[in-house]
């Protein structure tokens, strides 16, 4: 039932504005993959291009073995779960589901076998026959869920679902949608600008970035060997602080990099002869940081604005030259706003990004 | 000071005096009057005297009224259903954003600014015998001559042409309104699950716009029960009243006969026959609606 997505060389104009550039990506057959990327990278658009709703200005996509962008969008084999589900108001909620096999003529019998399927899955069966308007958020994106499960498609697509819950149903829904993702091993493509969805639900994380793909791996590769500056600050919250370098030195070992405000810091991070210094900065993590006693080595951070999440403490300061460093201390930190605290930096974990924003990442395991 | 402002005060009720009493007179008032008047023997020269429901009496058994009433049953059964179905298919042809349709959209209700007068006289140049534009017509196909304004049926027909012409501006512009109102994402759901452009139009479009296509219908009921200039100046009710409408009977009792007693019982029964059919159409879309859900 499920397979597998092929989009190759997919570039997207409006008259002469780009929205989407060249864009190549496989997916297997059962996949999680979540697009990521902030507003207007144009990830919604290449989701809309699989499902039909917009036209591809080069490019082919293929699910399966089948060429299907030249297909209307209910021959694909697909189905969507828009972020605002796109309910029809005045028919049931087993109308709603209904329809899409009413339209294909699916046997009566066969109608009512898969929607009651469905309905008992995502827990729905007493809403049956309850319109649209008399159902909750989550209760209405259950059944727009359920309208894409009695297709049988081969994927499924999904545009920003969560968006529109509040964040405890948010969190719930997640879950349950990597549930229905492991009950059902079926293709899945899901668009987000939130990163926990991301990281939670994927199997592949495709990040999109001024029309193209910027980087597409599991999500532990996207944070730990971001590819480039600008996923390492989009991925992981809070971003990763970015240092700027001074000067490289060079060591069998990896380089020692002279930091404004920091000193050296020494890396295990091996760059080629060619590296470029101009405009370098060097990441660093803040769970890769520790508040360390005063006497020992380390960087010396002003705390402007502390965050207590519980289980730890995110502080916001500033180095000795301004530079902003986020650093992280124990749930049970007594540093408050003002203070001066010495802040060690685990160098293994740090990341290089020279002037054009590629990464380059300790040779060391983390 | 909360409990100020729960408490209702007289004062309060300022705020809806100027709305009230513009109501009371305009409304309110000409309405009791109309039914005082219908009670009693009036002429337009003064003098009133009391005569009870002897003037519906009149009225109801007076056969030109019967002719009226059945003339007026005719027009509203037939031009309203063109209306909202005419006015439909040119809202759903012109639902677009390109500059075509915008000026046809501006085409079609630009016959609704103009004036009665102005409207019959362009379809009295149309229909008109010898020179109008449908005797030259069927001169050209060598047809037999149809005296459109002069003949029993057609008369009626053509007062029901140029009034259908006249007024489909707003039911198509009511229409165009509430087809936009419709989310773009319920196509492309509808797109998605295979559906056909009659199954679109039949499941998605018509349901999501039935409290318009209620509305549409009901504001054309009221109105053309109400058909009076257009008979007036195109065929003056004729030939022998069949193309005379209630209100132009109610004109001719009042205003030519000086009768106002008995016009304003004929306006009163007209104003019952409106409020029956419009809540008569209320009442069957709302059990529909029951029935649906």
């Amino acid at each position: 039932m499920s397979a597998s997505i092929s989009i190759k060389n997919i570039t997207k104009r409006y008259d002469s504005v780009t929205v989407l550039d060249d864009i190549n990506l496989h997916i297997e057959d059962g996949e999680f993959v979540v697009f990521l990327g902030p507003s207007g990278c144009g990830k919604s658009t290449l989701l809309r291009m699989i499902a039909g709703l917009e036209s591809i200005t080069e490019g082919s996509i293929d699910i399966g073995e089948k060429r299907i962008d030249t297909l209307p969008p209910g021959q694909r084999g697909v189905a969507m779960v828009f972020q605002s589900y796109a309910l029809y108001p005045h028919m049931t909620t087993r109308q709603n589901m209904a329809f899409g096999l009413e339209n294909v003529k699916v046997a009566q019998d066969e109608i009512d076998r898969r929607v009651n399927d469905a309905a008992k899955i995502l827990e729905i069966d007493h809403l049956l026959d309850r319109k649209p308007g008399r159902l909750s958020g989550g209760q209405r994106q259950r059944v727009a869920i359920g309208r894409a499960i009695v297709k049988e498609p081969k994927a499924f697509l999904f545009d920003e679902p969560l968006s529109n819950l509040d964040a405890a149903l948010r969190g719930r829904t997640r879950l349950e949608l990597a549930q229905l993702h492991q009950r059902l091993g079926s293709t899945m493509i899901f668009v987000t600008h939130d990163q926990v969805e991301a990281m939670t639900l994927a199997d592949r994380i495709v990040i999109m970035h001024n029309q193209k793909i910027e980087q597409i791996g599991t999500p532990m590769e996207i944070y730990q060997y971001p590819a480039s500056r600008f996923v390492a600050e989009f991925v992981g919250s809070p971003p990763m602080s970015m240092l700027p370098i001074n000067s490289i030195e060079n060591t069998p070992d990896g380089v020692t990099v002279e930091v404004s405000g920091a000193g050296k810091v020494v890396t295990a991070i091996v760059l080629p002869p060619e590296f470029n210094a101009t405009n370098a900065v060097i990441g660093i993590r803040a769970e890769d940081t520790a508040v360390v006693a005063a006497e020992e080595d380390g960087l010396d951070l002003t705390i402007k604005v502390i965050e207590r999440l519980g289980d730890r403490t995110l502080l916001y300061g500033t180095l000795i030259d301004g530079t902003d460093l986020i650093a992280e201390d124990s749930g049970r930190s007594k540093v408050k706003a003002g203070d001066m605290v010495r802040v060690s930096i685990s160098p293994q974990a740090a990341h290089i990004f020279d002037g054009d924003g590629l990464a380059y990442h300790s040779q060391m395991e983390v | 000071m909360a409990e100020s402002y729960r408490r209702s005060r007289w004062t309060n009720g300022l705020f809806v005096v100027p709305y009230l009493s513009v109501f009371l007179t305009l409304l309110v008032f000409p309405l009791g009057w109309g039914i005082w008047l219908s009670l009693n023997k009036v002429d337009l020269f003064g003098g009133e005297r009391f005569i009870g429901l002897k003037n519906y009496a009149r009225v109801l058994s007076d056969p030109i009224f019967g002719q009226a009433v059945k003339n007026t049953l005719i027009f509203v059964g037939v031009s309203v259903p063109t209306l909202v179905i005419l006015g439909l298919f040119l809202a759903l042809a012109l639902n677009k954003t390109s500059k075509g349709s915008s000026f046809l959209r501006g085409l079609f209700f630009a016959s609704s600014i103009l004036s009665v007068t102005i409207v019959t006289l362009i379809w009295r140049i149309v229909f008109i015998p010898n020179d109008g534009l449908m005797s030259l017509i069927f001169e050209f196909f060598g047809w037999q001559p149809i005296g459109f304004l002069s003949t029993t049926g057609w008369s009626l027909f053509s007062v029901g042409v140029a009034t259908v012409w006249w007024c489909i501006g707003l039911p198509m512009m009511l229409f165009l309104a509430a087809l936009q109102q419709i989310p773009k994402d319920l196509y492309e759901a509808a797109a998605l699950d295979n559906a056909s452009r009659w199954r679109v139009l039949t499941r998605i479009t018509l349901p999501s716009i039935k409290s318009t296509i209620m509305l549409v219908a009901i504001i054309q009921v009221v109105m053309q029960f109400q058909l009076f200039g257009q008979a007036q100046l195109m065929t003056n009710g004729g030939p022998a009243g069949s193309s005379r409408p209630i209100v132009m009977y109610i004109y001719e009792v009042g205003f030519l006969r000086w009768d106002i007693g008995m016009g304003a019982a004929a306006s009163q029964i007209l104003f019952l026959i409106i409020l029956c059919a419009a809540m008569l159409q209320y009442w069957v879309s709302t059990r529909k609606e029951e029935v649906d859900a």
